[in-house]
């Protein structure tokens, strides 16, 4: 089978790409491993809901509709609204079929799937920037007594054994599972390396229409000091609940989840944590209180301020004066351990050499270093919102039309 | 015409070359390898005499400018001759050594002109752990504290962060607040 180009993943960034490359007539074929939004679906616990409010999802062609611009959606109403938007733009989805090879071949790439071989002259990848869930080497050495689970498992409190509960890791996926498990009756504590604090809301606003109205979000890869750092930078600190209460660690100490630091090391079923805590929530507080400077200037210049609340400063993070070094895993009451740790994307099926010594893909701005082939969905692509469902219609924009011009070039090269 | 100076701030800190190298080591990782080594002599009773001179890195061989020495011992309140610091004071001086560079590196980079940096340390201890009087009680240190009192043309949150990062990129505090194996053996 042919198609001029193949874009794997129905997600919202594949989706958005097939909406781009149909305005531009560019013949294509979405295949999805499972059904549209797949991940969304059957990758996530089940509380989650977006840490974006849903006028946020602005996709090419598509934005909300509905009466709560303002509300955070479940996973079930994300499904929906992604499988919406491919019937609204026709996305000649091929679902459950999931690709097992990309490989280069001299028109361009030859796609093996469990449903048969395509060939493409480019390739977008959209399947995905967190397939894989981190697990830290010192996970091997749990002792055999405690469960251990990574995000992608865990569905609800009710699954885990009944006493206390090691959240490792403090970023978006780590305060949203420690709240919710404090609250259901099992002990957390929680290890907290490098984290990013952030206010649900601020001024009476939610902190994306603040980051989104200073054109913080729009912030292009190719405009700052440190891609390297910026595209490394842990998830922000938010729930999407729908009372929009904030998960920071204050938050976090004061329904009664123990703060230690990163967690350095597992001997002898003994958890060791870092020192370095204080600085970790020092560093964390400098950084929000930039940004809400940044934000209190670009309102009193835009002339917004008047019409908002004044500006406000919260309480530093509380800290211990002596946070714990050091836990007996299983002499403390720990029964599970969830590792907070991260993900990372699967492209063990990706056999063309594109990636780095870390295994990364090396692209520019989404421009894989492979002729005709694509990446989307990647934190920090092609500007600070690119990893966001509202941030891939404008990379998509850019990328197909990088896309066409190179279709372009290689139909002008072979005649 | 109107030309508009670009603020000079001399901190003594070679930042481009130390950019120019971090570009340089990413792209070749393993030239970023050191070994860093050091060499003790007991001199007499608790005095030794460690010297360090030669190391590793850049993919090879590399040396200081001459030998530099220290003299350690303990103090005459532990029967001692006090030729020297306490190996834990040199502790204290290696994090300080470490969190001062790194002030300054970082301040340089941030285009902050230091006029003058001052860190206080503090290490408490039990000597009940080192002299095997109570089991529970740890060998080491049971907290630092450093205190910065630093003089520059920066805001006070400024100067927060530039301690704040000094920290996040210390080896010497990574040392002391991280786990470390550690293998002694004998010839």
């Amino acid at each position: 089978m042919r198609a001029t180009v193949l874009v794997i993943g129905a997600g919202h960034a594949g989706l958005a790409m097939s909406r781009c490359l149909t305005e531009r007539s560019i013949d294509h074929v979405v295949l999805e491993r499972g059904e549209v939004a797949n991940s969304w679906k059957t990758e996530r616990w089940d509380s989650l809901r977006l840490l974006t409010p849903n006028w946020q999802s602005r996709l090419p062609g598509y934005v909300y509709a509905g009466d709560d611009p303002h509300g955070y959606r479940t996973m079930a109403e994300t499904v929906a609204f992604l499988q919406q938007y491919a019937e609204a733009i026709s996305a000649p989805v091929r679902t459950n079929t999931e690709v097992t090879s990309v490989r280069r071949v001299e028109e361009g790439y030859a796609v093996s799937t469990n449903n048969g071989e395509w060939r493409a002259r480019a390739v977008v990848l959209a399947s995905g920037a967190c397939n894989i869930a981190n697990l830290p080497a010192l996970a091997q050495a749990l002792p055999s007594a405690i469960a251990s689970l990574t995000p992608n498992q865990y569905r609800n409190p009710g699954q885990l054994p009944q006493g206390g509960v090691l959240v490792v890791g403090a970023s978006a996926t780590g305060v949203q599972l420690a709240d919710e498990i404090q609250r259901s009756g099992h002990p957390v504590v929680l290890a907290v390396g490098e984290h990013i604090r952030m206010p649900r809301r601020y001024r009476g606003r939610d902190i994306q229409w603040w980051m989104d109205s200073a054109g913080i979000l729009d912030q292009r890869y190719d405009e700052i000091d440190d891609l390297e750092r910026a595209r490394r930078v842990p998830s922000l600190q938010l729930a999407g609940y729908p009372d929009g209460r904030s998960v920071d660690l204050n938050a976090l100490t004061s329904i009664g989840v123990r703060l230690v630091g990163r967690l350095a090391g597992l001997r002898d079923g003994k958890a060791l944590f870092s020192g370095s805590l204080a600085n970790q929530a020092a560093l964390s507080d400098l950084k929000m209180n930039r940004l809400l400077d940044t934000i209190d200037y670009w309102a009193a210049r835009a002339g917004r301020g008047a019409a908002l609340e004044p500006p406000q400063r919260f309480e530093p993070t509380r800290i211990e004066a002596s946070p714990p070094l050091s836990l007996e895993l299983v002499r403390s009451g720990i029964r599970s351990v969830i590792w907070a740790t991260g993900f990372r994307p699967d492209y063990s099926w990706l056999h063309v050499p594109v990636f780095d010594r870390k295994g990364r893909i090396r692209h520019d701005g989404g421009v894989v270093d492979a002729a005709g082939m694509y990446l989307m969905g990647a934190q920090f692509l092609r500007r600070r919102k690119s990893a966001l469902i509202d941030g891939a219609g404008d990379d998509a924009r850019e990328l197909s039309a990088h896309l066409e011009s190179h279709l372009q070039e290689r139909r002008q090269a072979a005649a | 015409m109107t030309a508009v100076a670009e603020k000079e701030v001399k901190n003594g800190v070679n930042v481009a070359a130390l950019l120019g190298a971090r570009e340089a080591l990413s792209k070749a990782p393993e030239a970023a390898r050191f070994t860093w080594r050091a060499t003790c002599k007991w001199v007499h009773g608790t005095h030794s005499r460690t010297s360090v001179k030669g190391y590793h890195g850049l993919g090879q061989e590399q040396s200081h400018r001459t030998e530099f020495t220290f003299d350690m011992d303990h103090p005459e309140v532990f029967a001692s001759e006090d030729n020297g610091a306490t190996p834990v004071e040199m502790v204290l001086t290696g994090l300080a050594g470490c969190l001062t560079a790194g002030v300054a590196a970082v301040a340089q980079h941030r285009k902050i002109q230091l006029r003058s940096v001052k860190a206080t340390l503090e290490g408490g201890m039990d000597i009940q752990g080192i002299l095997g009087i109570d089991a529970d009680v740890r060998n080491g240190f049971d907290s630092i504290n450093v205190t910065f009192d630093i003089d520059a043309d920066a805001t006070k949150e400024e100067i927060e962060a530039l301690v704040a990062q000094s920290q996040k990129r210390s080896a010497v505090f990574d040392i002391l607040t991280n786990p470390t194996n550690v293998s002694v053996s004998v010839n």
